[in-house]
């Protein structure tokens, strides 16, 4: 998937999350947590400032919320503590992404260990 | 997911798996965006009128379907987005999870589509939407008053579905 996909995807996530909130039979919708497809689920964070993580996963992999809130904490330790980095641009800190692959591997060892 | 075939034709509801509340809501689109069916239980919220509100939910249902072609990880060739996908073609999300509630979708392979809105912590729908599709089935398309593509007026229909969703919670 290319960046114009990626940015595609993202504004219609967004408008997609603002309808679910629209259409919530009680009030106090804040965000859709997860989607469940026939082939993967979709994990979504929101922080408080609004940035939103997704993490794309297997059927039924469990512990994806706590995933993501580590993720986040790489993000503010790497990316927003970065004097480099521009708000809104594409992210590019070698540091958050070797951070956030030892992450992801250190999950799967864990996942499949158990 | 088989639609067809099976001796029985009704068969057994499965095992209830919601706590707590029945469902809140439910709908029932046709492949052009007609809402054939509007059954409200328990909404505390109204949003919108209910033209807009079934706009909207038709429209976030399009969408989602086109986001999950797009982001299947499993799938190389991958369509455009915004391009309508048949019935059955490509992923397919089933449900979507919020805080406040959980949403479950059923696609059938004649573009009906059966939406469920209950609390969030309910169980995999699936399975009720599929004994809610042949309830529609008995009742609505065996119906010969009843014209595809309008409204569902069926008596017998809603109060077999009242009395199905309010034993599944």
């Amino acid at each position: 998937m290319d960046t114009n996909d990626s940015l595609r995807v993202a504004s219609l996530w967004h408008s997609m999350h603002a309808i679910s909130q629209q259409l919530s039979p009680t009030t106090g919708c804040s965000e859709i947590e997860l989607l469940e497809a026939n082939t993967f689920d979709l994990h979504c964070f929101q922080s408080l400032t609004g940035s939103k993580f997704f993490v794309v996963c297997k059927l039924g992999t469990q512990h994806m919320e706590a995933l993501l809130k580590v993720v986040y904490e790489l993000y503010t330790d790497y990316v927003l503590k970065n004097p480099f980095y521009e708000m809104k641009m594409p992210i590019r800190c070698e540091v958050f992404d070797i951070n956030l692959t030892q992450t992801v591997q250190k999950d799967r060892v864990a996942l499949l260990g158990r | 997911m088989q639609f067809f075939g099976g001796s029985e034709i009704s068969p057994s509801p499965p095992v209830p798996t919601a706590t707590g509340n029945n469902a809140h809501m439910m709908y029932v689109f046709n492949r052009n965006g007609v809402c054939l069916l509007y059954r409200e239980w328990n909404r505390p919220l109204h949003t919108l009128n209910p033209q807009q509100d079934h706009k909207l939910m038709f429209g976030l249902l399009f969408s989602l379907k086109s986001l999950t072609a797009k982001m299947d990880p499993t799938n190389a060739e991958k369509g455009n987005l915004g391009i309508p996908q048949l019935p059955g073609l490509g992923c397919s999300f089933h449900s979507f999870r919020t805080n406040t509630y959980k949403l479950s979708f059923m696609e059938t392979p004649s573009g009906i589509k059966f939406i469920l809105v209950t609390n969030p912590r309910t169980g995999d729908l699936r399975e009720t939407l599929k004994y809610i599709y042949n309830l529609y089935v008995e009742y609505v398309a065996k119906n010969p008053l009843y014209t595809p593509g309008t409204l569902i007026r069926c008596e017998l229909f809603n109060t077999a579905l009242d009395q199905y969703v309010r034993s599944i919670a």
